[in-house]
């Protein structure tokens, strides 16, 4: 059935949410206009800044570069998603904190997911590797450094939380 | 920077796309893993009517060899090819190539056979199926058609497949002994190269001579060029240093790059030379 406007269900942070929503509603606005989560952040929308990456069944995808109607039936886990509890932060948020990883914080919603499924997938990461990991993502103020040292920082810690996992 | 409005429509059955594809023709668009099509419709450089998302399609992500065949469905993502056990034995280029698309957030979703229909100048994969002699399985009302990658891809953004045609399996075959590598040089990591090579060589096991070498161009040209005068200067010689420069200096000289913003026509050639001599120095040094 060709259409303009389709219902979808959305799982966002483990909740459910159903509309129906125009075909060519960017998957982007979608969270931020329809859904009212605006942690997720827009920079170019053409999928060169890496703001607007979230979790699509886990893996880091930008958002600006699929419509919302693809997301159906799919889980979405955006950075609203990634700490474990009200008041608690996500071991990466907390070394972004401690190395000063951010300024603006405009870029770090787009970090965060960038980096968390890869420090799931890589729980040593050289530098190397940690640089090519977010050299899909802008950042305007820390010159990518204290981002390095967060990342490393964060690796030592979730390896302390879940040894040998 | 929202894309203008179209018609959706998200068919499970490739039956189904071909007969939709016949209807709408050139008014159509296929949405793959949307990586260079979205962007495309933000910037209202497409218009199309009706998109056809494939992204619900069965079938279209098998990966499977056959007699030491690589056969790739156009719907595989580019991060699960690049991952998996079978490309890197089967088409180990493939994967060195893969990790110059773009970033791993867009080969999450990219597609194989989005990149290849696309056939953006500097794209890595039409290099590859270009010096892999892949061939590309098209498909559309009137039946099935096997296209060689060499009649494939005929310039800037063009292929040879029909407006009612879809991609739907690639062919991929590396000679057996032969040791292949993808460099290129861009300004940024996953940014578009400036240019780049696709190598493949066999070293003939007793004389050590080179028997076949195989190198394809991608950023210097409206698309990906077999670089024929570079592979003839080494072939059948020694890979000395000097017959690596020789063949490099060849390449430079049978391309016309462009000039842009990024880079001079000079540039690329220079780049271009040094990156065959690497490249062939790579695959030739044991």
């Amino acid at each position: 059935m060709i259409v303009t406007e389709r219902a979808v269900s959305v799982s966002v942070n483990g909740a459910t949410y159903a509309r129906t929503i125009p075909v060519r509603l960017l998957l982007s606005d979608f969270i931020r206009n329809e859904l009212g989560l605006t942690g997720t952040h827009l920079g170019c929308e053409h999928g060169v800044c890496g703001c607007c990456t979230i979790l699509l069944d886990g893996q880091a995808v930008r958002s600006c570069l699929m419509f919302a109607v693809q997301a159906d039936g799919h889980e979405l886990i955006t950075v609203e998603g990634l700490a474990p509890a009200p008041g608690q932060l996500h071991p990466l948020q907390e070394a972004f904190r401690q190395e000063h990883a951010l300024q603006c914080g405009y870029c770090t919603p787009g970090f965060l997911t960038t980096l968390i499924p890869f420090l799931e997938s890589n729980r040593d990461p050289s530098e190397l590797e940690i640089r090519q990991a977010l050299s899909g993502n802008l950042c305007r103020c820390t010159g990518y450094q204290n981002i390095v040292k967060a990342v490393q920082r964060a690796a030592r810690e979730m390896r302390t939380v879940e040894p040998g996992r | 920077m929202k894309p203008p409005p179209f018609k959706y429509v998200r068919p499970s059955d490739l039956n189904e796309v071909i007969s939709l594809l016949s209807q709408h023709g050139e008014e159509a668009r296929l949405l793959a893993g949307g990586q260079s099509l979205v962007p495309m419709l933000n910037f209202r450089l497409l218009r199309p009517s009706v998109l056809i998302d494939l992204n619900a399609v069965t079938h279209m992500d098998s990966l499977a060899v056959a007699d030491g065949t690589l056969l790739i469905g156009s719907m595989v993502r580019q991060r699960t090819a690049e991952r998996s056990p079978d490309v890197l034995i089967t088409a180990p280029l493939v994967v060195q190539a893969l990790r110059h698309v773009g970033h791993f957030q867009i080969r999450n979703r990219g597609t194989m056979g989005g990149s290849l229909m696309h056939s953006a100048p500097a794209a890595e994969l039409p290099g590859v199926a270009l010096l892999l002699e892949a061939q590309m399985v098209l498909r559309s009302s009137r039946g099935e058609r096997v296209i060689q990658a060499s009649d494939f891809f005929c310039g800037p953004f063009t292929t040879a497949a029909d407006p009612d045609e879809i991609l739907t399996e690639v062919r991929f075959h590396t000679p057996p002994g032969a040791r292949t590598t993808f460099l290129e040089v861009a300004r940024r990591s996953g940014d578009f190269a400036l240019a780049g090579v696709a190598a493949l060589a066999r070293i003939d096991p007793e004389t050590r001579v080179l028997k076949e070498v195989r190198l394809a161009a991608i950023g210097v040209s409206g698309g990906p060029v077999r670089l024929f005068q570079a592979e003839a200067v080494v072939t059948g010689r020694y890979a000395t240093p000097e017959a690596l420069r020789e063949s490099g200096a060849a390449a430079a000289d049978e391309v016309t790059p462009s000039t842009d913003l990024h880079a001079s026509e000079d540039y690329r050639k220079r780049l271009l030379n040094v990156l065959v001599a690497r490249a062939l120095a790579e695959i030739t040094t044991l």
